[in-house]
Order: C-alpha cells, then sequence, then structure tokens
C-alpha cells in the first residue's frame, strides 16, 4: 500500500495562508472598495484608477458601482500615476491602486515629480504593504515607507483595521495634496471598533493606557499589540498602546508624551526597521532632547523569504508571541 | 474642437492657409529672436533646441491653442504639456508671443528667482502645464488630461510635446498605448525629431526609428513633415484637428527638425545637446537669423 501524507501533515504553503487574520476573528470584505464607493457617492470629483490589479486591491468593488468613473491602465505603472496626475489637475479626485511594490519602486518618479511635486490630490494605494504575502521580495514591500518618507507633500497612512480604512478613505479625497495608504484588502480584521476610537488623519491615539509598558504601533501591528498587551496581562504587566495610523505627518506630540516617562518602550511595524516607524519616532525622541531608549519590533534589513504568512510573521517577530516574548525579555 | 469664447480668448489667427502659414513663421522668427536673448543672458542655454523647435512652437500657437492670455488657468482652454523640460527656453518664448508672459520678462530666464528656470514646471510659470525635464513624463501626464476633460464633458483638445531622444523612455510607449487603448481622439502628440540627445545621434545612442512604423502600430493616426517648414506643419496639425474627437485615434505628428535652425553659425557647429556659444558671437546669431528671414521676404 503507498503511504501517502495526509493533508494536515502536509507542508503549508504561501498560496493556502495569505492572510493575517487570526482564524475566527471578525473581518469585514474589501473596506476599502466600499468605504471608496460610498464617497464616490458623495464627492463626484472621486475616480478609481488601477493597474492590472483592480481585483487584488478591492478596487472592483469601486468598479462595479461606479464603471463610469474607473479606468483600468494596463499593466503600466508610470503611465497609472501619470495619468493620475493628468485627471487630478482636471479637477478630479484620483484614487490609484497597485501593489506597494510596484509604487514605490517602479513608478517612483512619477508620484514625485507629476504629483507630489505639483501638490494634487492623487491618491495612491498600494496592497502587500510590508510582509502581507508569502511570495517574496517581488511582493513584499518591506520598504515602502523608508522610500516614501522622504517625498515632499506626501501623506503616509498605515490603517490597522477596516474601521481605519473606512474611516479614513473619505478623509484622505477631502485632504489637499497626494496621500499614500498601505491597503489591507479582502477580509480584513474588524478590531478598533471595541475601542473608544476614530481615525483622524494626522493623529496618534492612546487605545489603552498601561503602567509598565508602553507599545507605539500603526498598521496591522497596532492588533498584534493590542493581542500582546492582552497576553502581557498573564504575565502581570501592564501594557499602554499608542496606534499611529499616519506616519507622515507624523504626530509627535501624542507620542512624545506617551513616552517622557520611564515604562519600557517599544515600537511595532509591518517594515524594515529601516526608515519606518522606528526611524520616526527615533527622530521625534531625540530632536525633542529626550533621553529614552526605544526598542524597535519590525522587520530586519534584509530581503524575506517566502513561505506562509503565520511562519514567515513568526520567523521575523511579528507574531504575537514573539512580541511577548521580546517584552518580558527586555524587561527582564 | 474645443468651444473657441472669441469675446474673451485670444482669436487664432485667420485669413486664408497662406495668411495662417504667414502669422507662424513670424512668430517662429520672434521666438527664435527670444530664445537668442534669453541664451545670452546666461551666456549658455538649450538654443539649440529652441531655434530647432520654434516652428513647431509657433504654429501651435497661432493656429490651434485656445486660451485667454490674461487667465492661464481657465477650466476651457486647450492644454499644451511640454515633456522635455530643458525646451522652455523656446517655450517661455512662445508663452511671450502667445501674450502670456510680458516679453520683458524673458531676460530673467535662470536666474534666481525666476518665474523662468531652466527646466520648465508647472508651479512656477503661468501656461506651462505641466513639470517636465524628467523625461517620459509628459504623454502619460496628457492620457490623464484628456480622460479626466473627457469625463467631466470637457471638449478642449491636449498637447504634447516630445522629442525623439524621449523616446527612448518606456513609459512614452505605455502612454502611448493607453492613449489608442482609451481612444483619446483629442489628443495630438508632437515629436520633435532633431536626432540628438545628451550623449550623442539619435541613432548612435538608441536607435528609435522607424518611428512612423512605431506609432502607426500603437494605433496612432501618425503625419511626418519638415518640423522646420510651417506651411507643412500647419497643413499637419489642421489634419490633426480635422481628426480630433472625443472618443477617436490620437495623433502624433513627427516633427524632423533641424538644431540651431535659422542660424547658420549654430546649424554648421558640431552638434550639442548644450551649445556652447562665445560672447561675441550672440549679435552674429541675431543677423544672421534677421537676413535669412528677409532673404525670404518676411
Amino acid at each position: 500500500m503507498a503511504t501517502t501524507l495526509a493533508p494536515a501533515n502536509k507542508p503549508k504553503t504561501s498560496a493556502m495562508i495569505a492572510s493575517f487574520a487570526d482564524p475566527g476573528q471578525k473581518t469585514s470584505p474589501a473596506p476599502f472598495g466600499h468605504a471608496l464607493a460610498k464617497a464616490a457617492e458623495a464627492d463626484q470629483r472621486i475616480v478609481g484608477l488601477t493597474a492590472d490589479l483592480g481585483k487584488y486591491t478591492d478596487m472592483h468593488i469601486f468598479a462595479r458601482q461606479h464603471p463610469d468613473r474607473f479606468f483600468q491602465m494596463g499593466m503600466a505603472e508610470q503611465l497609472l500615476f501619470g495619468a493620475a496626475a493628468g485627471m487630478a489637475q482636471t479637477g478630479l479626485i484620483p484614487f490609484a491602486s497597485t501593489y506597494s511594490v510596484f509604487a514605490a519602486r517602479r513608478a517612483y518618479d512619477f508620484l514625485c515629480l507629476d504629483i507630489a511635486e505639483p501638490n494634487l490630490n492623487v491618491n495612491i494605494v498600494g496592497g502587500l504593504p510590508g510582509l502581507t504575502t508569502g511570495y517574496g521580495p517581488s511582493h513584499q514591500a518591506t520598504e515602502d515607507m523608508a522610500i516614501f518618507r522622504g517625498m515632499p507633500n506626501l501623506t503616509i497612512v498605515d490603517p490597522c483595521d477596516s474601521v481605519d480604512i473606512e474611516q479614513a478613505v473619505p478623509q484622505l479625497a477631502a485632504s489637499d495634496g497626494p496621500t499614500y495608504l498601505r491597503l489591507l484588502r479582502g477580509n480584513v480584521p474588524t478590531v478598533l471598533d471595541e475601542y473608544d476610537y476614530t481615525f483622524e488623519l494626522g493623529k496618534a491615539k492612546v487605545l489603552r493606557g498601561g503602567t509598565d509598558v508602553v507599545l507605539v504601533s500603526s498598521g496591522l501591528m497596532t492588533m498584534r499589540a493590542l493581542q500582546a498587551a492582552q497576553a502581557l496581562e498573564a504575565h502581570k504587566v501592564d501594557a499602554a498602546v499608542v496606534h499611529t495610523p499616519t506616519i507622515k505627518p507624523f504626530d509627535s506630540a501624542t507620542v512624545l508624551a506617551e513616552l517622557a516617562g520611564d515604562r519600557l518602550a517599544l515600537t511595532l511595524e509591518n517594515h524594515t526597521v529601516v526608515g519606518g516607524l522606528f526611524e520616526t519616532v527615533a527622530s521625534a525622541v531625540v530632536t525633542a532632547g529626550l533621553n529614552k531608549r526605544v526598542v524597535p519590533i519590525g522587520l530586519p534589513d534584509a530581503f524575506l523569504d517566502a513561505g506562509a504568512l503565520p511562519t514567515l510573521h513568526d520567523r521575523y517577530g511579528l507574531s504575537v508571541a514573539r512580541i511577548v516574548g521580546k517584552v518580558l525579555a527586555e524587561l527582564g | 474642437m474645443s468651444t473657441l469664447d472669441t469675446t474673451t480668448s485670444r482669436p487664432l489667427a485667420e485669413g486664408t492657409f497662406e495668411d495662417r502659414v504667414g502669422a507662424a513663421t513670424q512668430a517662429a522668427y520672434r521666438i527664435r529672436h527670444h530664445a537668442l536673448n534669453m541664451g545670452e543672458v546666461q551666456g549658455q542655454g538649450y538654443v539649440g533646441q529652441a531655434l530647432g523647435a520654434a516652428d513647431i512652437l509657433a504654429t501651435v500657437y497661432t493656429s490651434q491653442l485656445t486660451f485667454r492670455a490674461g487667465e492661464p488657468d481657465w477650466e476651457g482652454r486647450d492644454r499644451f504639456l511640454l515633456s522635455t523640460g530643458h525646451y522652455a527656453i523656446g517655450h517661455y518664448a512662445a508663452l511671450a508671443e502667445a501674450g502670456i508672459i510680458p516679453v520683458g520678462e524673458l531676460e530673467s530666464y535662470g536666474s534666481d528667482d525666476s518665474r523662468l528656470p531652466m527646466s520648465g514646471m508647472s508651479t512656477y510659470t503661468p501656461g506651462m502645464e505641466i513639470s517636465g525635464g524628467s523625461l517620459g513624463h509628459g504623454l502619460s501626464i496628457a492620457v490623464g488630461t484628456v480622460l479626466g476633460l473627457r469625463h467631466q464633458g470637457s471638449g478642449a483638445r491636449v498637447f504634447n510635446f516630445l522629442s525623439d531622444g524621449e523616446l527612448d523612455e518606456g513609459s512614452t510607449w505605455e502612454a502611448a498605448m493607453g492613449a489608442h487603448h482609451h481612444q483619446l481622439g483629442n489628443l495630438t502628440a508632437m515629436v520633435d525629431i532633431n536626432a540628438l540627445q545628451a550623449d550623442g545621434r539619435t541613432d548612435t545612442v538608441l536607435r528609435t526609428e522607424p518611428l512612423t512604423e512605431k506609432w502607426q502600430a500603437f494605433g496612432w493616426y501618425v503625419q511626418r513633415v519638415d518640423g522646420n517648414n510651417t506651411a507643412a506643419l500647419l497643413e499637419a496639425f489642421d489634419n490633426a484637428a480635422a481628426n480630433a474627437k472625443p472618443h477617436g485615434q490620437p495623433s502624433v505628428i513627427l516633427c524632423d527638425t533641424k538644431v540651431g535652425r535659422g542660424v547658420p553659425l549654430l546649424e554648421d557647429r558640431e552638434k550639442a545637446h548644450f551649445m556652447r556659444i562665445e560672447e561675441h558671437e550672440w549679435q552674429l546669431c541675431r543677423d544672421q537669423l534677421s537676413n535669412g528671414y528677409e532673404r525670404t521676404a518676411l
């Protein structure tokens, strides 16, 4: 009799597990697509564009509801963002979606000179930010914020969940100048509805207080920070969580106020430790003359492995277990 | 075709075809003259390109574009997008010729705090629609501009000035495909084919020919003309105008030009992207330019 591996024993693949939602977690389907479609009903100037990734950036929801306001530009990211600039110059408010790697790496010159320099209201929507795919470096935009932070005029938003995305989209449309949204797509966890929280562009928010540790986080790592804070309770560790969904311009005042005491401080980001949230916070701390140690939790300065997301998040320190371990180790 | 508001728009040249050619030719002369003056102030500049492209710029501004000189942001205007930022010297001269910026301001070209920087930028200069200079951007922006205007029911046309060197950039061809795919019949591109780019002759740097066949293969209505012949240019632009409609074939006019055209001293000089002209030569250049035009009974 031939022996075969039972399905449960087969190795996990990246294609099988490409979601960062926990099993059984409350989620919301395609929050960006629905939010954009809704915002477009209120503002006739809103249009949507994509570069052959409509279905994979949730832009298809908008396209279905507003077919006459959706523009398919083909797999041509330079054209996508150049054309978005041209549309904005005629008074429209474009949301242009592709993967973060293509926006940040391939089309940078077009974002910079066609959109950011004339300060046009073009909203760049980047799918698969940081480590949210197991496809390896071709798809993992682990350095997108580092690339974009140096671009003048550009607002950078790293949302935590469906609540952040739904509330951010109309604010991005309403704000002057260009924005970059680190998109979470598909069935996106719904987390922040359980907190006294509303997204405000440019603002950091304290989601929970804590006497021993302060976790400063953005993006999906805020979800992990909240889970870690809860897990730390079992270890008699009281952790605060400060969510900083707007990376630039950065709400230094709120964050510095939280870093002022002698609590252990960590930053948590779904991004390389180079040029993202950690360095943004570190820069604010040094500029303010604060004598404060800050411990970074983030992706290493390396091209990452391919594989299943849960495996990779654990490997690179983004899992709740690894965060808890790091905090406890730091507390000694 | 765009609607011409004759009460407030700067009127286009009227009369017979010959009258309109005459208007373009005279404007081209003044653009060349302005460019030489601007170059002299800085002692350098992209004078060769401005002289080569003067006939194209003059023809477009005198015979094709609808705009309001005193209201450069008027939303009903046709748009002229300069991809090749370093051609700004010629474009500024054309803007002055069109009454959008004062002729007296031209001498500030390239100076500190001038509205007329060496490389054209929309944030600096009235009538400058985009910030060119990083080549291969203009046609993509033009595609979006036409899409945006058409979406909002405007019949305004969009013109994009490119150079043959710029055709090295792959983004230009992304945009060429996009314009055809979206049937942007109100888009007219013009390519200044001076066969010269920064490192030398185009056919030695990166071969772009055969250009007619390439653009045709990308689905465009293609005309190739002597870009230093205002009659040929006017006929081509009129053909493009007749072809223009909200949903239709985009047009490209391939214009073969000569760097330094109109000034024999510069036409015969070793061709260079950034031409050096000695201090004593500027007046000689102006004299040669005037003499040449007088010989052709302007």
